[in-house]
C-alpha cells in the first residue's frame, strides 16, 4: 500500500512540473507563432524549399539569426559569409547558458546539456525567472516542457508559414511583433516592483545598448554583438547592487 | 549547399549553448561571481527589450514604446505574463488602425 501511495504522489509532482512548464511555456508559443510564419514565408521567397526551412528551424532554433539568414540566402551569400554571421548573432546565448547553467548546478550534466540546445532569448528569460524551480524534484520537467512547448511553436510556426504563405493578416501580424517585447517586459516588472536594484541593472543595459545602436551604428550588422556588450557590462553591476540571494 | 549551411548554422549555435554546461560542471563559484551570473538575466532582458521596441513599426517608435508602457503597467498588477502580451498587442493594433 504505501509503495503504491509514493507512486501516485510522485506521478502526480511530475505531471505538476510538466504542467507548469507549459504554462510558463504558453506565451513564447503565441509570440513565436508570427516570427516564425514571418521567417516561413520569407525563407520560401529567398528560394529555400518547405523542408530547409523547416529543418532550419528543427536545427538551428534562434529565431533572428534564421531571420537573418533567409535575407543573405536571397541576396546570393555563401556558406563561410552566413555561417560567421550566425555565430556573432548566437553568440550571446553562450553568456546566457553559463548563467543558467549556474541555476542548474544541480541538474545531471546530461540534462544540462539537452535543456541548454533549447536556449533562446525567450526560454531563458522565462527560465531565469523560474529560476527556484531548479531546485524542486523535478525541475528538470518543469524546464523540458518550457522549452520544448517554444520549440514546437517555432517549428508549426515556420512550416505554416512555408506551406501556407502569409496567413495571418498584416495589421494582426504588425500588432503581434510587440508579442515578445511585452514577455520581456512581463517578466522584468514585477521583478524590478520586489527589487529597485534589478531596474537599474536593466536600465543600465538598455543604456548600454541604445548607445551602440543608434550613435554607434550597430543597429544595421552588430546587433548581435551589442546585446553581448551590454548584457556583460550591465550585469557586471550586479556584482556591487545584487545580494548573495537575488536569485528570482 | 543550402542543407550544408544550415548544419553549419546548427552547430555554432549549438556550440556556445552547450558548452557552459561542462565548463561550469561540478565549479564552486565565488560569491561575486554568482552574482555576476545572477544579474545576466536582467542585463539581457533590458537589452533585448531597447532600443528593439521601438523598431516594431517602421518610423514609429512610439507605438512600440505605448505598447511597452502597457505591458509595463498590467504586469506591475502581478497577473500571468500572458495579460500584459495581449494588452500591448491590442495597443499596438488600435495604433496602428
Amino acid at each position: 500500500m504505501e509503495h503504491v501511495q509514493t507512486l501516485t504522489e510522485e506521478e502526480f509532482s511530475k505531471q505538476t512540473a510538466i504542467k507548469k512548464g507549459l504554462v510558463a511555456g504558453f506565451p513564447i508559443f503565441l509570440g513565436y507563432l508570427p516570427i516564425a510564419i514571418a521567417y516561413g514565408v520569407l525563407a520560401k521567397e529567398s528560394g529555400l524549399s518547405t523542408m530547409e526551412t523547416t529543418m532550419m528551424s528543427v536545427l538551428v532554433f534562434a529565431g533572428a539569426s534564421q531571420l537573418m539568414a533567409a535575407g543573405l540566402f536571397a541576396s546570393g551569400a555563401m556558406f563561410v559569409e552566413i555561417v560567421i554571421a550566425t555565430f556573432v548573432l548566437n553568440f550571446r546565448h553562450f553568456i546566457m547558458s553559463m548563467s543558467f547553467m549556474n541555476k542548474a548546478k544541480d541538474f545531471p550534466v546530461r540534462w544540462k546539456f539537452l535543456l541548454s540546445l533549447g536556449l533562446t532569448d525567450e526560454t531563458f528569460a522565462v527560465s531565469s525567472l523560474h529560476g527556484g524551480k531548479a531546485k524542486h524534484k523535478y525541475g528538470t520537467l518543469f524546464y523540458l516542457a518550457l522549452i520544448l512547448f517554444a520549440y514546437i511553436g517555432w517549428i508549426l510556426g515556420s512550416l505554416a508559414g512555408a506551406l501556407l504563405g502569409d496567413i495571418i493578416p498584416t495589421a494582426i501580424s504588425q500588432s503581434m511583433g510587440i508579442a515578445l517585447y511585452a514577455m520581456f517586459i512581463g517578466l522584468l516588472a514585477p521583478s524590478v516592483k520586489k527589487e529597485w536594484r534589478i531596474g537599474i541593472i536593466a536600465a543600465f543595459s538598455m543604456l548600454i545598448n541604445y548607445i551602440l545602436y543608434e550613435p554607434l551604428g550597430f543597429k544595421d550588422q552588430q546587433e548581435g554583438w551589442a546585446i553581448v556588450i551590454s548584457t556583460i557590462i550591465g550585469s557586471l553591476l550586479g556584482i556591487f547592487l545584487l545580494k548573495e540571494d537575488d536569485e528570482s | 549547399m543550402i542543407i550544408a549551411t544550415i548544419i553549419g548554422m546548427a552547430i555554432v549555435t549549438m556550440v556556445p549553448r552547450f558548452l557552459p554546461a561542462f565548463i561550469m560542471n561540478g565549479l564552486t563559484l565565488k560569491p561575486w561571481v554568482n552574482r555576476w551570473l545572477n544579474a545576466i538575466p536582467f542585463a539581457a532582458l533590458g537589452a533585448l527589450i531597447f532600443p528593439g521596441i521601438m523598431y516594431v513599426i517602421d518610423d514609429r517608435p512610439l507605438i512600440g514604446i505605448l505598447g511597452g508602457v502597457v505591458a509595463a503597467v498590467i504586469a506591475l498588477f502581478n497577473v500571468n505574463v500572458i495579460f500584459a502580451v495581449i494588452g500591448s498587442i491590442l495597443t499596438v493594433y488600435l495604433l496602428t488602425m
